[in-house]
């Protein structure tokens, strides 16, 4: 643990920090997209720093897909509840009972690209003119050709061919009206830089991280979360064991890794040793060689 | 744990794709579904070999033209340190970009093709790492596999560059030159016995072992006033806290500040970082500053040490390169953006515009698209910014169009 592969890079806490309160200087109305996931939870830990001993100047938005893991939902209120923070919720059943989204079929059906419905249909109403989201350039090969202030447009579409530049530490985020802005302070995050900065923060995290006994089905290679929101097929027997999430999405978009880790001790050294990339757990992105770029064209963020 | 931030450059197809790949693969930072992926998608497109640069290229449109559009963000680490890579495109009209991954850069790598030689983009990459004062310099000499690994190859093209050192921003700083093959990863991060007349480092074990520039520490203290935090609740009914990012020098508890553009003074009270209580802030660190005495400060205003005061100018001349389609029109106003200040600036001149492959000024009315050249603003308040070549962290600017919301121009204060 004394070796530098353990240590959080700070410049990047001081890097986010100034990123955030650019975000709360520039803004009338920024929120954070808070999934419950690590990244996120990151990102109310960067915030509470940034203006303490102010409070967090944005609410939070969860859009809720209905498939969440019962613990990822049981962890958000605890943390809202715990730092006094506002919380927002808007729900992807609500833009399918209004017929702006329709739900998938078959066994992969997921929520994962509803979700943009349900996300553009928020900030219109709530009128945000920045959502602060966690994604990282590490993550997946579209995102490392993202800004730190994302410009989109009216329908939030993402247009990698008219990007703004960033130069140094300037950040330009003026919009024209209707458009509106993503920020991504964590940008130059990896993932070990998360959980060794959970670790030395000491950061409280859902316990789907850890090691736990589940249910689960094998498909495609992955092992999935057995609920009653997968679509499974006769030969798709449920069994218990012992496994862990990497990363939390959906339970229909989400693969579990089988897994002893119950300390964040474990975790780390997991990664370190890991032979498959974080979002290789994401079923999401395993749906064309471009899913991500096609789904942050079309408003995702 | 430090980061080492590169931006890397090259011309078309010279290889820098594959050589980042090979940086990523021989550090084992490509995981094995990643790798899959680019076997698949090699094969798909009729490679008998797995393409690195498949990696990199993250958009459709790049990956259907086999080239880099954008500038791609790439990570990895050593047990040593973290990397993060800008790597910019090498097509002409793209130097925009080129600028911009090395706005954060510590070192600029520059990619040559060792059967072209010295070639038209190899003097805009210098000529744009020599324009940002960006500390290291490493030159690859790429390809030396299709050169028979060629000691005389090798020197000539070494010895080319040398006439451009001369007199340049890096002609008494040490320039690295390195024989590689991305390809068979050749040099990049081990040695290889084909290049055995070549008796130095490749080029992970020269990265590992630069130490991070840290200069801007020792320049005038400099802290842009990002954001003010009351939080008048019980416990701390009268705080009143500057919030920033030290942009330069350090600045002291007990030390006293004076505040501009007002020019009013006071002592500092306490340096906060959170719940934690600090002696001193130094460059980069974002912190938090209370003052003695109740003044006027807000956003925008810049604290300094009265042992150096910078000079507020309602006029700048300033280097600038153009980033923009639409052409720069001098009487036009724009809004210089400068630390947390934004500010109304007429473009009252324009010089000349430098012609980077040969280094010839040229007398020009107008200004494009990747254009690189020396204007003077007139501003509507004045500016506190010092020379970039003194302070580079507080001798910076972008210009926004005031109608197109766009970033149109960056540029560095004479």
């Amino acid at each position: 643990m004394s070796s530098i592969q353990w240590q959080f890079p700070r410049a990047l806490e001081d890097e986010a920090i100034y990123i955030l309160r650019e975000t709360a200087a520039q803004f009338e109305r920024p929120a954070i997209l808070f999934s419950g996931g690590k990244d996120s939870i990151t990102l109310v830990r960067l915030a509470q720093k940034a203006f303490y001993p102010g409070k967090i100047p944005f609410p939070l938005l969860h859009v809720d897909t209905g498939h969440n893991f019962p613990e990822t939902i049981e962890f958000r209120d605890w943390l809202v509840e715990t730092l006094g923070l506002e919380l927002i919720v808007r729900n992807v059943q609500d833009s399918i009972n209004q017929g702006k989204a329709k739900e998938e079929t078959g066994k992969y059906a997921s929520r994962n690209a509803l979700q943009t419905v349900t996300l553009l249909d928020a900030i219109e109403e709530l009128k945000f003119d920045a959502c602060i989201g966690g994604a990282r350039r590490d993550e997946e090969k579209a995102r490392a050709k993202e800004r730190i202030f994302s410009v989109r447009d009216e329908f939030g579409q993402w247009n990698s061919k008219i990007q703004r530049p960033e130069l140094f530490d300037h950040l330009n985020g003026k919009v024209n009206i209707g458009e509106n802005v993503r920020v991504f302070p964590i940008s130059n995050w990896t993932e070990l830089d998360v959980w060794n900065y959970i670790r030395e923060e000491g950061l409280a995290i859902p316990s789907i991280y850890f090691s736990h006994e589940r249910k689960i089905i094998e498909r495609d290679g992955m092992y999935w979360p057995y609920s009653d929101f997968l679509n499974t097929t006769e030969d798709e027997k449920p069994f218990p064991a012992k496994v862990r999430f990497r990363t939390v999405g959906d339970m229909t978009c989400t693969a579990a890794v089988m897994s002893e880790a119950d300390k964040l001790e474990d975790i780390i050294t997991e990664i370190l040793a890991a032979k498959i990339s974080e979002r290789g757990a994401r079923i999401d992105d395993k749906r064309s060689e471009a899913a991500m770029e096609k789904r942050k064209n079309a408003g995702y963020f | 744990m430090d980061v080492l931030r590169i931006t890397t450059s090259g011309s078309v197809d010279d290889g820098k794709s594959t050589l980042i790949g090979r940086l990523l693969f021989d550090t084992k930072s490509i995981t094995q579904d990643k790798m899959e992926a680019l076997t698949a998608a090699s094969k798909r497109k009729g490679l008998d070999f797995t393409d690195l640069s498949l990696l990199t290229d993250g958009l459709i449109a790049e990956r259907e033209q086999g080239i880099t559009i954008d500038v791609a963000h790439i990570y990895f680490s050593t047990p040593n340190r973290k990397y993060i890579i800008a790597d910019t495109p090498g097509h002409f009209e793209y130097t925009r970009n080129m600028v911009t991954g090395a706005s954060t850069a510590q070192v600029s790598l520059i990619l040559i093709d060792a059967r072209k030689g010295i070639v038209e983009q190899t003097y805009r990459h210098f000529f744009i790492a020599c324009m940002l004062r960006i500390p290291h310099l490493v030159v690859c000499i790429n390809k030396m596999d299709l050169v028979e690994y060629d000691e005389a190859r090798f020197n000539q093209i070494h010895e080319d560059f040398q006439q451009l050192l001369k007199g340049s921003f890096y002609e008494d700083k040490e320039v690295k030159f390195i024989p590689i093959s991305s390809l068979y990863g050749e040099n990049v991060v081990t040695k290889t016995e084909k290049i055995s007349w070549y008796k130095s480092q490749p080029l992970l074990e020269f990265l590992e072992e630069i130490e991070l520039d840290t200069t801007d520490r020792q320049h005038p203290a400099r802290f842009p006033v990002q954001y003010v935090i009351r939080p008048k609740t019980e416990q701390h009914h009268d705080f009143r806290g500057f919030a920033g990012k030290v942009a330069s020098g350090s600045f002291h508890v007990g030390a006293e500040i004076v505040s501009l553009p007002n020019g009013q003074r006071s002592k500092i009270k306490s340096i906060e970082k959170f719940e934690q209580q600090l002696d001193a802030a130094h460059a980069t660190e974002s912190v938090v500053i209370t003052l003695e005495d109740e003044i006027d400060i807000s956003r925008g205003n810049l604290l300094v040490t009265p042992d150096n005061i910078p000079e507020g100018r309602k006029e700048l001349v300033a280097q600038i390169c153009w980033m923009d389609q639409q052409k720069l029109s001098a009487g036009k106003t724009y809004l210089l953006v400068h630390g947390a200040n934004r500010i109304k600036a007429k473009v009252q001149q324009l010089h000349h515009v430098v012609e980077v492959t040969t280094n010839r000024i040229e007398e020009k009315t107008e200004m494009g698209l990747n254009d690189i050249g020396k204007i003077t603003l007139k501003t509507a308040q004045p500016v506190f910014a010092d020379a970039y070549q003194a302070n580079p962290a507080n001798g910076t600017f972008i210009l926004v169009d005031e109608f197109s919301n766009a970033t149109v121009a960056v540029g560095f204060v004479d």
